[in-house]
């Protein structure tokens, strides 16, 4: 067979050639990106040699931004237009908020998510995290040397599908193909497990700068099997500030106080905080805009007993997420610790107490998860090296349900469940003739939807005229690989199909991603023309080197006419990635998909056949 | 239709050996999962996102007692009727009647020794009836007396579960 004689001098690539991928650990206090290289995951530092990047930003008036290091030097300065921790409010409402008042911000109470008014304008936290991941971008580009063929981005693993869809529209916003949203705890156990050759069951507790999460999973040869998570995406390292922060204003009897000493404050108790973790005691001094001067002393004493709520406040997740996988805290082999909270002595101490064996701490916990999601992230863009395959399985942390009558939840697919998952439940109409239907998705593990998260709401219209309970309408719950949900209703009794899907309604509409990508890309004087040619030629190549590999592989399952059309559009496709014209190449490659849709079903039926005889084989 | 079992090369029985079920499971997984599929192009991210979720489903619904059975019986044409048919015996009731009070209790006095007891009592149940049942489909071929187990095992696994709810109120 002349596979290759579609391939064009000049456009073909090596077939080993390594693409540029990188792990992005988009954190509530600092972000990191990762790659792997030579074989081996690493933090891609700043030019000035520093992995963190604080995820601050600060906007100015003129429409500069400041993100990291720069910002977090002023926080204190401008509180109103520096943003810290916005992963907190990410898919969040005002609402949502625990201690609103102590956030220095101008929020705009927007529709499905919060905003924060600004020197530069009005800002989403989608918008806020774009700025972080986009300057982890520039720097990836920068060191490695080449357009990105993609990125996996990190989410908590508690995150429920408004967080998720909020952390994908920010890696979107910022110009990155976002190849997959991994859980957290799910990347440091990555790391955790390659590096150590781990196998058994493991916990993952994970307490970074926002959020809580536990993962129990269970590691054999190749494969990361998560069992059950559970978290708290409102608690983390902030909180514990927030303690000493409380414990400051009381003690020194401070009068309500200005943004900027606020910030101020939560400065130093931060610094307090981390000053704990090797000192018996930590000294906490400032000078007030009023004029005050704060000088305190926290010792370690009274720091424990402030913040131990918040400790046994973790165990309960940990409980919860033992009791699903169906394990007592002895049966677990190792507990892996993962983010900068984890430092805390009296966080280590309850957990080797919980778990009654000393946690795991070999590798650094903050750098962890980005180092995971760069591995991750190299597999999925092809760079599977032979011999180290593996196998993530994860599943999704909150049931998915929707509204049935008197307010209650049904639940359509259960939390724990293994992504991707998908669950149909039929339901009927009240009445007679009734024409249409609406539905209420939610996610949550509550009886009632009051208490539930509400994803979003459509109707089914066009139902034909039947008696009450006749009509048949099933509607399906799709979750796919990122943990994200899309609803699929159908009435089919008669043959007359209405139907309709949704996502759920926290993201950000294409548009609107395409208009401020525009914005941004205009603004940062990039050319927007290049870059969309540029990531329509790495995304053309991809996939004719992709359709080769499987035309080597899998060419026999074609019959001759349907290889000649499949070869026409790899030809058409070839043409065009010389062209200038990234819209061109977008439609021949829509043509190359299609053309290849029912060879890549037949693909895939074939693989398992392959998978059950060669089991079977192995059997006897 | 093809079955569960099928897809996974096993005999349909309600006895099911785990380790080849896990086996067959991560095999296929290797070859479907979307992170295999993440550089390809849409049509195969679309299958591949297809078979993983029938994968996943099948092997979940195996791997679950009362999902096995209720497959089990779905492929001799008996419906389980969870529904519909409520109808238990007079002895399993009490038993029933029995424990849900003895739930009740411990959730009220916040008890977790209690809870850990009724935990465990559960599970045993659970192990009488699994058995019982695997009798019945696999020996017997008694589908009408099975899915009169798979109700009661149902019972016992929502009873599961309304624990498992109880040990969060004393948290």
């Amino acid at each position: 067979m002349a596979l290759l004689q579609i391939s064009e001098p000049g456009q073909s690539r090596a077939p080993h050639e390594h693409r540029l991928a990188i792990g992005i650990d988009l954190g509530t206090t600092n972000s990191l990106v990762a790659t792997v290289r030579s074989g081996a995951p690493t933090v891609l530092p700043d030019a000035q040699g520093r992995p963190l990047l604080p995820s601050i930003v600060r906007y100015f008036s003129n429409g500069k931004v400041d993100v990291g290091y720069a910002a977090q030097a002023r926080q204190a300065e401008d509180p109103k237009n520096t943003v810290v921790s916005v992963k907190r409010f990410m898919g969040r409402g005002v609402k949502d908020i625990d201690h609103l008042q102590n956030a220095p911000y101008d929020f705009v109470d927007a529709p499905g998510m919060l905003q924060i008014r600004t020197a530069a304008g009005v800002k989403s936290p989608v918008e806020v995290s774009a700025e972080i991941l986009r300057v982890l971008r520039e720097r990836a580009e920068a060191s490695l040397n080449g357009p990105l063929t993609g990125a996996v981005i990190t989410v908590p693993a508690y995150f429920d599908d408004a967080q998720r869809q909020a952390t994908k529209d920010a890696g979107r916003l910022a110009g990155l193909n976002v190849l997959r949203l991994l859980n957290e705890p799910t990347a440091a156990a990555i790391a955790y497990g390659l590096d150590n050759a781990s196998e058994g069951v493991f916990a993952v507790y994970d307490l970074g700068g926002g959020t809580f999460d536990l993962s129990v999973l269970k590691l054999s040869r190749g494969v990361f099997e998560v069992v059950a998570t559970s978290g708290d995406s409102m608690l983390g390292g902030d909180d514990f500030d927030q303690r000493v922060f409380c414990w400051v204003v009381e003690q020194a009897k401070l009068a309500p106080l200005s943004a900027r000493d606020m910030r101020l404050l939560l400065v130093k108790s931060r610094e307090a905080k981390e000053h704990l973790t090797a000192h018996g005691e930590a000294p906490i001094t400032a000078k007030l805009s009023s004029g005050e001067f704060v000088d305190l002393t926290l010792d370690t004493e009274t720091f424990c007993r402030i913040t131990q709520t918040l400790v046994q406040k973790t165990l309960g997740p940990v409980r919860k997420a033992l009791r699903d996988a169906g394990l007592t805290a002895t049966q677990v082999d190792g507990v892996v610790m993962v983010g900068g909270a984890t430092r805390m002595p009296q966080i280590q101490r309850a957990v080797a107490e919980f778990f009654q064996r000393d946690p795991l701490n070999n590798l650094d916990p903050d750098k962890v998860v980005a180092l995971g999601a760069a591995m991750q992230a190299n597999v999925l863009a092809g760079n599977r090296p032979q011999g180290e395959d593996w196998l993530l399985l994860d599943v999704i942390p909150l049931s998915l349900g929707v509204e049935t009558m008197g307010g209650l939840v049904e639940k359509i697919i259960p939390r724990n469940s293994t992504i991707p998952a998908a669950r149909a439940q039929e339901f009927t109409t009240f009445k007679d003739g009734q024409s249409g239907m609406s539905f209420h998705v939610v996610q949550g593990e509550r009886e009632l939807v009051s208490d539930c998260r509400s994803l979003a709401r459509f109707e089914l219209k066009g139902i034909p005229p039947m008696a009450a309970g006749a009509a048949r309408v099933r509607v399906t719950y799709q979750v796919d690989a990122d943990g994200l949900l899309s609803v699929t209703a159908r009435e089919a009794t008669t043959g007359a199909e209405a139907s309709v899907t949704v996502k759920p309604s926290y993201g950000l509409a294409d548009a609107d991603i395409e208009r401020m990508l525009r914005d941004s890309f205009s603004h940062a004087k990039e050319d927007v023309h290049a870059r969309a040619l540029a990531e329509a030629r790495v995304e053309g190549e991809r996939m004719l080197e992709a359709t080769r590999s499987a035309l080597a592989a899998d060419g026999a399952l074609l019959a001759p006419e349907e290889r000649k059309s499949v070869d026409a559009a790899m030809a058409e496709l070839a043409a065009k990635l010389g062209a200038n014209d990234h819209r061109a190449i977008k439609q021949a490659l829509d043509r190359l998909n299609h053309a290849t849709a029912d060879f890549a079903a037949r693909r895939m039926d074939e693989g398992i056949r392959r998978a059950l005889a060669g089991r079977q084989i192995g059997a006897l | 239709m093809q079955s569960h079992f099928d897809l996974f090369g096993l005999q349909p029985a309600f006895a099911v050996d785990e380790v080849r079920l896990e086996r067959a499971y991560r095999e296929i997984q290797s070859r479907v999962h979307p992170d295999r599929f993440a550089h390809a192009g849409d049509a195969e991210r679309r299958a591949s996102l297809q078979w993983t979720t029938r994968v996943n489903e099948a092997y979940r619904t195996l791997r679950n007692p009362v999902a096995r059975a209720t497959h089990l019986l779905a492929l001799q044409g008996v419906d389980v009727a969870f529904e519909t048919n409520t109808a238990m015996p007079a002895d399993f009731l009490t038993q029933q009647m029995e424990l849900r009070e003895s739930l009740e209790e411990a959730t009220e006095t916040k008890n977790p020794t209690a809870l850990d007891q009724l935990h465990k009592r559960i599970d045993a149940d659970k192990r009488g009836l699994e058995k019982r049942l695997a009798e019945r489909l696999d020996e017997q071929r008694d589908y009408a007396g099975a899915a009169d187990l798979v109700r009661e095992l149902k019972f016992l696994e929502k009873l599961e579960a309304e624990i498992d709810a109880a040990y969060e109120t004393l948290e």
